[in-house]
């Protein structure tokens, strides 16, 4: 196909399915820092997001982001994706069809983030909708003003993999979701531990795997400003998990786990807006001051009535926060062949950012709250104390994680209307 | 002297813990265990095969008292236990023949009563 290049759209399929198994990594991440009572229902909420916002994405969440160059919203255009095909998409080398599938896992990975501020207690049908929801009215319409001729990027704002529409919409969504949604009942009343840490190393690790083809794919080709993003997303995590480790020392004395594999998502999140506009070397540095911020609201989060769970606004709102903002400063013309920096006399571009973190935690933040207090006054969408307490496994999916199947007995097709009697009680 | 058994939710263990320290009950085992109490059976499926999951998880909690702390052990144990549907647990309080505490060797009485080193 004329305008099609091969090399770029190879790297391009395989980038798409990388970004793809980071959304069950984030699951796997997310179900280690749970209660083992209700580490399927978290993981659940990430394979949820693939389904519902992939048919979403297909069915108006990519037109509406990707469709015109409007400056709030695109069109309707590309709706049940018509006209999504072989040939290249506009200001690309790759089949739009590629295109389409690369976004649409962007999409996907930032619906299940917000599921860390509910876990635990909100009901799975309740989580389903919102998740539909949001994917159109929160990703698509942020998506548009960063990526898709919106009023961000048409204004000058670089933001290269996402820090508007993944990094700051999922953070400060979830924020507004905790404060729906509410506390766990026994949150500031009990020790609330995650129940497997190798699962959240094992779950950080392959997010980290994934994020290469997230910020490497974001050039939609194979050219210096994916070359340079893959690269920084090494350099700027390490660099984050080198200070996270000091100030676990500095703080506890003994550098920890948990810590570490938060400080691995921290430090890909603060790259990917950066990825491709700063140099290897201010990308360290990007990934080590950046630590700063995620580390300290951690820290203050779990000392207020906020539950916001699984620390979604620290580490990914924060720290996408920062991200955008470093580009302001930071970015260099010889690195990206776009623009500079303040430090590099644009002081413009750090105009353009500010706007940006603005806007975005702004309307990611009214939005999802508008949108949960919605589907709230249709369903309810916590689960009741008495089903928070015996675990969202068996009460919202009828299965357990760690099932032994000591005492299970094999009901029969046709016992299936049986209704179960207590035993004491069999009359 | 005597050995109370507190068998209760996993869900309540944490306020059967505040319970019993509120009542100065400072020595005592817990144990995960598996029972069945007559409460209602969950119904779970697998791939299509529909079991009936005929134990729950369980908490039990073994505490040797002098006797004249039974009481409010039992207390604190019930206090922390319920919730009031079926599947809160049991109490059992059997009489205890013999305690040593390792370390002293201090035996019955002595060995039951907190010290407060």
């Amino acid at each position: 196909m004329n305008g099609v290049d091969t090399g770029d759209t190879a790297w391009m399929l395989v980038a798409t399915a990388l970004v793809l198994l980071m959304t069950p990594a984030l699951g796997l991440f997310y179900a280690g820092l749970v209660r083992s009572k209700n580490t399927l229902n978290t993981f659940m909420m990430s394979i949820a997001a693939i389904a519902v916002a992939t048919v979403t994405w297909a069915a108006v969440g990519y037109s509406l982001a990707f469709d015109g160059d409007g400056a709030i919203i695109g069109g309707l255009g590309n709706a049940f994706m018509s006209g999504v095909d072989f040939a290249p998409r506009e200001g690309t080398t790759i089949p739009e069809l590629v295109f389409f599938a690369f976004q649409a896992t962007f999409c996907i990975i930032t619906t299940a983030l917000i599921s860390g501020a509910v876990v635990e207690r909100m009901r799975f049908g309740p989580f389903l909708v919102f998740a539909a929801l949001w994917s159109i009215v929160v990703y698509a319409v942020l998506a548009h003003w960063a990526f898709g001729g919106g009023w961000l990027i048409s204004g000058g704002t670089l933001d290269f993999a996402g820090g508007v529409p993944v990094e700051m919409a999922s953070g400060f969504s979830a924020l507004a979701a905790a404060l729906v949604v509410g506390a766990r009942k026994d949150y500031g009343r009990q020790a609330l531990l995650p129940h497997n840490a190798v699962y959240v190393l094992l779950g950080a690790g392959l997010l980290w795997f994934g994020w290469f083809g997230f910020n490497g794919g974001s050039g939609f080709s194979t050219g210096e400003g994916s070359v340079l993003a893959f690269t920084n997303t090494l350099l700027c995590p390490a660099a984050t998990l080198v200070v996270w480790f000091a100030l676990d020392l500095f703080r506890g004395r003994k550098v920890t786990a948990i810590g570490a594999a938060t400080a691995i998502i921290v430090g890909c999140v603060l790259i990917t807006p950066a990825g491709g506009y700063v140099s290897p070397g201010w990308a360290m540095l990007l990934g080590a001051l950046g630590a700063f911020p995620s580390y300290g609201i951690i820290v203050w989060r779990t000392r207020t009535r906020v539950d916001e769970t699984l620390d979604v606004l620290a580490a990914h709102g924060t720290a996408g926060l920062i991200g955008i903002l470093f580009i302001g400063f930071f970015a260099q013309e010889s690195w990206n062949g776009v623009s500079d920096g303040l430090l590099y006399g644009n002081a413009e571009q750090l105009f353009d950012q500010v706007l940006a973190v603005l806007a975005a935690p702004a309307y990611a933040f009214v939005m999802t709250f508008l949108l949960l207090k919605l589907v709230g006054a249709v369903m309810p969408l916590r689960a009741t104390d008495k089903e928070e307490a015996g675990g969202m496994d068996v009460t919202q999916h009828g299965e357990e994680a760690y099932v032994t199947g000591e005492g299970a007995i094999l009901l029969l097709p046709d016992d299936h209307d049986k209704v179960a009697v207590p035993v004491a009680d069999p009359g | 002297m005597k050995l109370v058994i507190g068998i209760v939710r996993p869900e309540q263990a944490n306020q059967v813990l505040e319970a019993l320290h509120r009542a100065e009950v400072r020595g005592f085992s817990m144990s995960r265990v598996q029972g069945h109490g007559g409460e209602m059976d969950r119904v779970e499926t697998y791939r299509g095969t529909t079991v009936q999951m005929g134990l729950s998880e369980k908490v039990r909690f073994e505490v040797a008292v002098s006797d004249n702390f039974v009481d409010r052990t039992v207390e604190a144990l019930c206090e922390g236990g319920r919730t009031g549907e079926v599947g809160d647990g049991k109490i059992f309080v059997l009489p205890l023949d013999h305690a040593v505490r390792i370390r002293t060797g201090d035996s019955d009485e002595g060995a039951v009563t907190p010290v407060s080193k």
